[in-house]
């Protein structure tokens, strides 16, 4: 089958990042300033792919075959994934120096996981999803051990894999039963006929395994074991875009397969499953978080109740929960990106100093640094007016809607112990005196990642109409 | 000639899977939980291609070319992990891989 040129067009995006890695490669393997050329070509073919994403918005296309969806939702998606990913790559040029980690191959992982998280977001067909998934999850078992004397990171990639392999094996299980019993890998064609296959216990059977494989992808309580371990192991920046870019992306894979029920085409089967895992996983990241001591492993904790938040909108299933979920994750994206990039400035080049103590004090040290981290650890408890507070309100909005009501007060709930933890950083590094003696080499890249993050969040905060105007609008 | 009926390959495919998970959740060997993990994906591998016939649609085997292709893939970077862990530690004994607690 033959693309004409509007579907060219659409597809450039692709395209541009496909060929984008083989030149990173060739530019690696053959050039001697590859250190200074790489990462600035990173970030800007993720900027271009950004940009030609969110002009796409308004069209609404199957290409392929009916394979990949471009425009609409996976357009933002795809914008999402590339922001994310390019100020990951900004925040990491001086700090996988410090990590021992300045390999250019670095950089061609990050645009290849970025790759399949689009393939995942734009798939139609479940052959598609399984391509992208793998695409992304290969390239993440790379990047969490990339450097590979070290003995954390050793232990967290192996982890990983094993985890995500075993994960990988439910969801082709999965897979086999669908097709088997559907007939078709055909996303919508599985939809149009959920209600006569959802009688079928193979069917349901896989389409559980497949949703229990992505529920492990974005870190849901039972198949949450891999989290704190893996991002306290891998470099801090493979952790900001892992817990970002991967999570959105097996939500927006989520989003699909679950689409009918969205919008009231077949009832919400899946309601008890989801309400479910959201209470857990919101609860139990939520007072696990408070007994680390670790900044990172305290984020992985807050990543899994973020989760759990999310999944109420899953739980939910109509068509406010889409957006509010899109929302969620976009600001989330932010949050924790430029979470990270402060870590990834304060952390010591042998994994220390991610610890509260090193933030005792910080403010005299340097009050740019603490007035941004206290920023993401307001936004990230969802304290109004920062843009965390409207991702929570707009899911727990869905959830009232739904008659979902104990659902939404079981998260505010969770948010009201998660303060707890985020201010007891606020509370290190302003009203505790520096225990431990060191200088903050602040690398004006990594600052540059922070305060865009940061401005973002106060925007997307005051003006939230804009973005959930957009977001609205494709969702509909 | 009567053919071998859906039925038997399902559940062969199924007992496949099961001892799969359960390898990799009861052996404490790297290198055999990763086998394990290739018989998970081996017993989907033999699901589709026999609803494949079953149904006579194509797909399902297309499919499991992929799912081979992607394991040959994730059994490259696995095994190298494996190794870079076993330079390190000298052993690929999960439980003695406990830096961090799970």
């Amino acid at each position: 089958m033959m693309l004409n040129s509007s579907e060219l067009m659409q597809i450039i995006p692709f395209l541009v990042l496909g060929t984008g890695i083989v030149i990173s490669l060739l530019i690696e393997m053959y050039s001697s300033k590859s250190d200074a050329i790489l990462p600035w070509l990173t970030i800007a073919l993720l900027i271009y792919v950004a940009v030609h994403s969110i002009n796409e918005v308004g069209s609404n296309d199957l290409l392929f075959g009916g394979m990949l969806a471009v425009g609409g939702k996976s357009s933002i998606f795809n914008f999402l994934f590339a922001v994310g990913g390019a100020l990951v790559s900004l925040g990491a040029i001086d700090y996988i120096k410090k990590y021992g980690a300045n390999f250019g191959e670095f950089y061609v992982l990050v645009q290849s996981s970025i790759l399949g998280m689009m393939f995942m977001s734009g798939a139609r067909d479940i052959l598609v999803v399984f391509l992208g998934l793998e695409l992304m999850s290969i390239c993440f078992y790379v990047l969490v051990g990339i450097n590979r004397k070290k003995i954390n990171a050793n232990e967290a990639s192996m982890k990983y894999f094993l985890l995500g392999a075993f994960a990988t094996g439910f969801i082709v299980y999965g897979v086999a039963l669908v097709f088997g019993t559907a007939q078709t890998m055909r996303i919508g064609e599985i939809l149009v006929n959920f209600s006569s296959l959802s009688g079928n216990i193979l069917f349901m059977t896989g389409f559980i395994l497949l949703i229990v494989g992505f529920a492990f992808k974005i870190a849901a309580f039972p198949f949450h074991m891999w989290v704190p371990d893996v991002y306290t192991g891998s470099s801090t920046a493979v952790t900001g875009l892992m817990s970002t870019g991967g999570k959105a992306a097996a939500f927006s894979v989520l989003l699909v397969l679950l689409g009918a029920v969205f919008t009231q085409e077949i009832e919400n089967t899946f309601m008890p499953l989801f309400a479910g895992l959201a209470v857990l996983s919101m609860l139990y990241g939520s007072i696990v978080a408070i007994a680390q001591n670790n900044l990172k492993r305290m984020l992985a904790y807050s990543s899994i109740s973020h989760a759990g938040y999310m999944l109420i909108g899953l739980a939910a299933g109509n068509l406010e929960s889409v957006t509010g979920i899109m929302f969620y994750l976009v600001i989330y994206v932010f949050m924790n990106i430029g979470a990270f990039g402060i870590i990834a400035i304060i952390e010591g080049p042998n994994d220390d100093r991610v610890d509260l103590n090193s933030y005792a004090g910080l403010h005299q040290k340097n009050p740019v640094l603490a007035l941004f981290m206290a920023l993401f650890m307001l936004a990230l408890a969802g304290l109004p007016p920062l843009a965390g507070f409207f991702g929570k309100y707009y899911v727990f909005i869905a959830a009232i809607e739904s008659d979902l009501t104990w659902l939404a007060i079981v998260g505010v709930f969770s948010s009201v112990i998660s303060v707890y933890f985020y201010l007891r950083v606020i509370v290190y590094m302003y009203f505790k005196e520096s225990e431990v003696d060191f200088n903050v080499n602040i690398s004006p890249t990594g600052l540059m990642t922070v305060v865009i993050c940061g401005l973002l969040l106060i925007v997307y905060g005051l003006f939230p109409g804009s973005l959930l105007g957009l977001i609205a609008s494709v969702v509909n | 000639m009567t053919s071998i009926p859906i039925e038997y390959y399902l559940i062969l495919s199924a007992f496949m899977f099961s001892v799969g998970v359960t390898g990799v959740l009861i052996r404490r060997n790297a290198i055999v939980v990763f086998m394990s993990i290739e018989l998970m994906l081996n017993s989907a591998n033999l699901a589709l291609v026999a609803f494949s016939s079953y149904l006579g649609n194509s797909t399902g085997q297309i499919f499991a070319f992929f799912v081979m292709t992607v394991a040959a893939a994730e059994a490259a970077v696995g095994l190298a992990i494996i190794i870079a862990i076993f330079r390190n530690k000298l052993t690929v004994n999960l439980d003695e891989i406990n830096i961090f607690k799970w």
